[in-house]
């Protein structure tokens, strides 16, 4: 048991990170939780049980034979006007498909915890993104977290932007499995009744369990009216981006740290750059130090919002950069790419920047990225400007011939 | 209450319906091909037709089923005539 009786002040602390994601639950101390344990998150939601167990939080604990079921208890618990969570990972996300649709269309402030897993087949429980990646276009707002610290801060501030008048759409707390849920790391919990104010109580303006004000969730919605809501979820995608600015920044007078769509890692100067998400960022600034030191001005830029997708920013950070090398840890088999080098593409073509992109898809089964393998990417990018010629677009990074 | 032809930013989200007790805006009596008729001469006022009724277009009033068939949402399933113990009701090609 960590942290029993739970936490008065702010404390360094030393947790994996599936025990600090249970401790932000605990600190939320959300009205339900539905969740089915999969590796590598079952640790996560087996922590916060024995916190239902032992009386810690308030949370009616529903245990489900599924993660469908799982998604649609939350859903239910959250449509009825409770704040509702749940967590997950990989064919646990995927079996959650359909309701992940129906949650985001149903406007349902929902935060859950995603532990990032590679998806089967064949079986595999190790790290990589094809999870999430999968779920981009499903209407839920994406925060990625380098470690358990910036998973912690980004659950409790999700609930924050998910609650929010403007917003109102779900969230996942992505953070990498293993490498991030099991690994133990220092980081620093706030005191319980500091995330108590900070995530406020939970009131929402329209709910099932009203009886003042009867209402109907979830009707049948055809050619006339289905169009116009798909509209609004846009839009309020787009409100998210300064929500979730204005949130990071009451957020950092509470803890002193600092978020916001990116982290720009000596990214003003540099020549090349990489973009990651995830766990891999915290290797790529090792290798950035190195080839600093070496006179190379190498940056990085670790992407903490995907969804929605800071185009305009991030076209703005990279727009003076020479060549860029994207890390993708999944596998869209479009044969065009990884699904973050898609969106990074895009947004540089917008602007017309004289920069060349490539893909690395890397990683995929949990298999291990090193510090100089980024370098040896870092020296991929300048060949390409030494040489102006791109000789592979996109790179199976690390894969046996 | 949502009318047709209204923009995004005038419904409500998330295909929300805040007006409770609505069945009676919307009109299924379109959906019809048979309509029930029924006979008064024969009908015995047990109100099985009424209670069967899935649309409440059965109407009675003071305890007196009416012959007045609400034909904005009867959607000519006919139960009632299937369920009457006199055939005081018959369905008739619309």
């Amino acid at each position: 048991m960590i942290l029993e009786g739970g936490n008065k002040v702010s404390s360094k602390v030393a947790l994996t990170g599936n025990e600090a994601l249970a401790q932000a639950m605990r600190q939320i101390n959300p009205d339900v939780v539905a969740a089915y344990p999969i590796t590598p998150q079952t640790a996560m939601v087996q922590t916060f049980s024995q916190f239902v167990a032992d009386g810690e939080v308030d949370t009616e604990y529903v245990t489900v034979e599924s993660e469908h079921s799982a998604m649609s208890a939350t859903v239910g618990a959250s449509a009825a006007g409770s704040r509702a969570m749940t967590a997950t990972a990989a064919n646990g996300l995927a079996l959650m498909w359909e309701i992940l649709y129906i949650a985001s269309g149903t406007r349902l402030p929902i935060v859950m915890p995603v532990v990032n897993r590679a998806l089967s087949g064949p079986i595999n429980i190790h790290c990589d993104h094809s999870d999430a990646m999968g779920a981009r276009d499903s209407g839920w707002i994406q925060l990625y977290a380098e470690n358990a610290q910036e998973a912690y801060d980004n659950a409790i501030q999700a609930i924050r932007i998910s609650e929010h008048k403007d917003v109102l759409l779900p969230t996942m707390v992505n953070l990498d499995g293993f490498i991030t849920s099991h690994a133990v790391e220092s980081l620093e919990i706030l005191a319980d009744e500091d995330v108590k104010e900070f995530v406020g109580e939970y009131q929402p303006e329209n709910y099932l369990l009203n009886a003042d004000n009867p209402i109907a969730i979830g009707p049948l919605d055809l050619q006339d009216f289905y169009f116009e809501h798909k509209m609004q979820q846009a839009v309020a995608m787009g409100d998210a981006k300064q929500v979730i600015l204005d949130i990071a920044k009451e957020y950092k007078e509470l803890t002193a740290r600092e978020y916001g769509f990116f982290e720009s890692y000596k990214l003003d100067d540099a020549e090349v750059a990489i973009v990651a998400l995830n766990s891999t960022a915290g290797t790529a600034k090792a290798a950035v130090n190195n080839l600093r030191e070496a006179g190379v001005k190498a940056g990085l830029l670790k992407i903490r919002v995907y969804r929605p997708f800071p185009a305009e920013e991030i076209a703005d950070a990279l727009k003076d950069i020479k060549a860029v090398a994207v890390l993708d840890r999944a596998e869209s088999f479009s044969t065009n790419g990884g699904p973050v080098f898609a969106d990074i593409r895009s947004v540089l073509y917008d602007i017309k920047a004289n920069v060349e992109v490539v893909d690395y898809i890397y990683g995929l089964g949990g298999r291990d990225i090193k510090v100089e393998e980024i370098e040896s990417i870092f020296n991929d990018l300048q060949e390409i400007i030494k040489t102006g010629q791109v000789e592979n677009r996109i790179t199976h990074f690390g894969v046996r011939q | 209450m949502v009318k047709p032809g209204d923009g995004y930013k005038d419904i409500p989200i998330g295909g929300l319906i805040l007006d409770a007790g609505n069945a009676k805006e919307y009109k299924t009596g379109g959906w019809r091909t048979k309509k029930p008729i029924l006979d008064k001469e024969k009908c015995i006022n047990c109100h099985l037709c009424w209670a069967f009724c899935p649309d409440i277009s059965i109407l009675s009033e003071d305890g007196v089923v009416s012959d007045q068939i609400d034909y904005d949402h009867c959607k000519g399933c006919g139960i009632c005539a299937n369920e009457c113990p006199v055939n005081a009701i018959e369905m008739v090609k619309e």
